[in-house]
């Protein structure tokens, strides 16, 4: 083995060039989530946090209620809109999608899945604030579900094509019509997939702010009326991040903890449910 | 026979869902015009060109907006993009240290799972005084004879803006990278260092010309991302609408201007025109999006010519 030495030091100088990346790709990670954790406690831990609203600017102390209750309730209506809709779609594909039309959807569906997420701001705003003339929750819940329709109606369309033809054909043979072998046995086969991608889905929903600023549009008041307008954790971070007063930008900090202990736990718990599923 | 028309409707409510796709496709992009309309009538195309952006004498451009996004995205992707494409290969190529592989997925999944406003945030409290500080005066030292690293450094600006897309988009290149590296046959690897080639060899003379249309695809869709994203930019651009070389200074991109002027927007033209921008991003976007995926699509199902 006598490769030259330039050869062997390029070689090992790119193998060290790699590790370097990972570690560079790996650090902002670290450095956010400590921050976050270090930043974000203090204000969780301050009484009230959780159950009163906010106060108004200057006056100590306050919570986050509005904006808890608030995401809890867009991303639910967002989605009881989307999930069966998507769902539906997504069966629509694996079962009858193999033509133009199918291609057409799944189209459409790549489309909305990399535009930016302010676009469905617009649209919330367009379809249900100039029609009502008022903001409301009601409205990011619009613009919400159809951001999470793409998620729900790829992972509902992977999850079914995965389930074996035998089962189908074993439904069929027993003289099951189509309808209830796609409901009965091909839905519940793939359950898991499907409520995955649901979740995943409603991950990036609660974590979303661009959407909102035009459509639940904030509101300091708890809000339980959804089609008033209505604050959201990602909302308080925003505004309270870029206001001079400390206690705000504690709070922002305690919001952004809270905000994503609630995304990870949903994606550790689509994981967790995907595994329970498979075994 | 009732089981025939059981299905019939079952087919019916399924196509109907997808119609239904269709229709919402439809009513989005109506959607984005109807608001912009006043400031498309009256500016028309050359809004793409004005430099103003003055909300006082109801003058409005996107040419700021167009540059703010073109620069942050490109400083973005310089960033990520060798950065992104080491983590790729390291993950689907490197057999020494395996055992990092799956805890280094997971911690890509969990950036790319964090919500844009706490990158934000952390980027408003965190990063802007870091760059202020150290990463801006450094660059004026050492590379201040460019027009690109002069005039005072607040820490809000193209660059800052630059860094936060590149952490952000940073996952959505590793895991598209590491796919289409993935994909390339095992053989051609196993030819290559055969005939005697080193690791980093068979990188560079077989992987990566073989992955090159699938790379060049996921760079694109990593730039989709970076020119949509609204919140985290809005926090650190510094939000000013102006054209300058230098990257320290305070900018603006399409998607800030809608976010941060929404509220205080009074009159239908000033309303009008931020919608405008958002038709102009979205327009940008989905051309991007589009040359992205049909690159990654042919390279994912092999219609590649392979020797």
């Amino acid at each position: 083995m006598s490769l030259p030495l330039i050869r062997t030091l390029v070689d090992r100088l790119v193998a060290g060039l790699i590790v370097l990346c990972v570690s560079v790709a790996a650090v902002p990670v670290l450095v956010l989530f400590l921050f976050v954790l270090i930043n974000g406690l203090p204000g969780m831990l301050t009484p009230g946090f959780f159950t009163d609203p906010p106060h108004p600017q200057g006056v100590p102390g306050g919570g986050v209620l509005n904006a808890i209750i608030g995401t809890l309730e867009i991303v639910g209506i967002g989605s009881l809109l989307a999930v069966p809709v998507g769902a539906l779609i997504g069966i629509f594909l694996s079962e009858y999608g193999r033509n133009q039309i199918g291609n057409t959807v799944r189209f459409i569906s790549d489309v909305f899945t990399g535009l930016p997420s302010i676009a469905f701001g617009i649209f919330g705003y367009t379809v249900v604030v100039l029609t009502t003339h008022h903001f409301s929750a009601l409205s990011a819940s619009v613009a919400l579900a159809v951001l999470m329709l793409p998620v729900i109606l790829r992972a509902t369309e992977t999850a079914l094509v995965l389930v074996p033809n035998s089962l189908r054909e074993a439904g069929l043979a027993l003289g099951a019509p189509r309808w209830r072998v796609t409901l009965e046995i091909v839905v519940p086969a793939a359950l898991g997939g499907i409520v995955t991608g649901a979740l995943l889905a409603m991950a990036r929903a609660a974590g979303e702010t661009a959407p909102l600023l035009f459509t639940a549009f904030g509101n300091d008041i708890v809000q339980t009326n959804p089609l008033q307008p209505m604050g959201a954790l990602s909302l308080t971070i925003f505004r309270n991040a870029l206001v001079p007063y400390p206690n705000l930008q504690q709070q922002a900090w305690a919001a952004a903890l809270l905000l994503v202990t609630l995304v990870a736990a949903t994606n550790i718990l689509a994981r967790i449910y995907v595994r329970r599923i498979q075994r | 026979m009732s089981k025939g028309s059981g299905d019939r409707i079952f087919r019916a409510i399924a196509y109907s869902a997808a119609a239904l796709i269709l229709l919402i496709a439809v009513v989005f992009v109506i959607a984005l015009f109807i608001p912009a309309l006043p400031a498309i009538t009256k500016f028309g195309l050359g809004f793409f060109v004005s430099r103003t952006w003055d909300p006082v004498r109801i003058q409005f451009g996107a040419l700021p907006a167009i540059y703010g996004t073109l620069v942050t995205s490109a400083i973005g992707l310089l960033i990520a993009f060798p950065i992104g494409l080491g983590a790729a290969l390291f993950l689907a190529e490197d057999a020494r240290l395996r055992f990092l592989r799956g805890p280094l997925s997971f911690a890509i999944e969990l950036l790319a799972g964090i919500p844009s406003v706490v990158i934000g945030l952390w980027a408003f409290f965190v990063l802007t005084p870091l760059m202020r500080d150290s990463v801006d005066p450094f660059l004026k030292h050492t590379l201040g004879f460019l027009p690109f690293f002069q005039g005072s450094a607040s820490g809000y600006g193209f660059l800052t803006a630059g860094v936060v897309l590149a952490i952000m988009v940073l996952p959505i290149m590793i895991a598209l990278s590491r796919d289409v590296i993935r994909a390339v046959p095992r053989s051609l690897r196993e030819a290559s260092l055969a005939l005697g080639a080193t690791n980093a060899e068979t990188i560079w003379s077989v992987i990566l010309p073989y992955a090159r249309v699938g790379i060049t695809g996921a760079v694109l869709l990593s730039l989709g991302r970076a020119l949509g994203e609204t919140i985290a930019v809005t926090m650190v651009i510094g939000n000013r609408p102006q054209i300058t070389s230098s990257l320290f200074a305070s900018g603006y991109t399409l998607p800030s201007v809608i976010a941060n002027e929404f509220t205080e927007a009074v009159g239908d033209v000033y309303l009008g025109a931020l919608f405008y921008l958002g038709v102009v991003l979205v327009l940008i976007t989905i051309a991007v999006n589009v040359i992205a995926r049909l690159l990654v699509w042919r390279f994912t199902r092999g219609e590649t010519v392979s020797a």
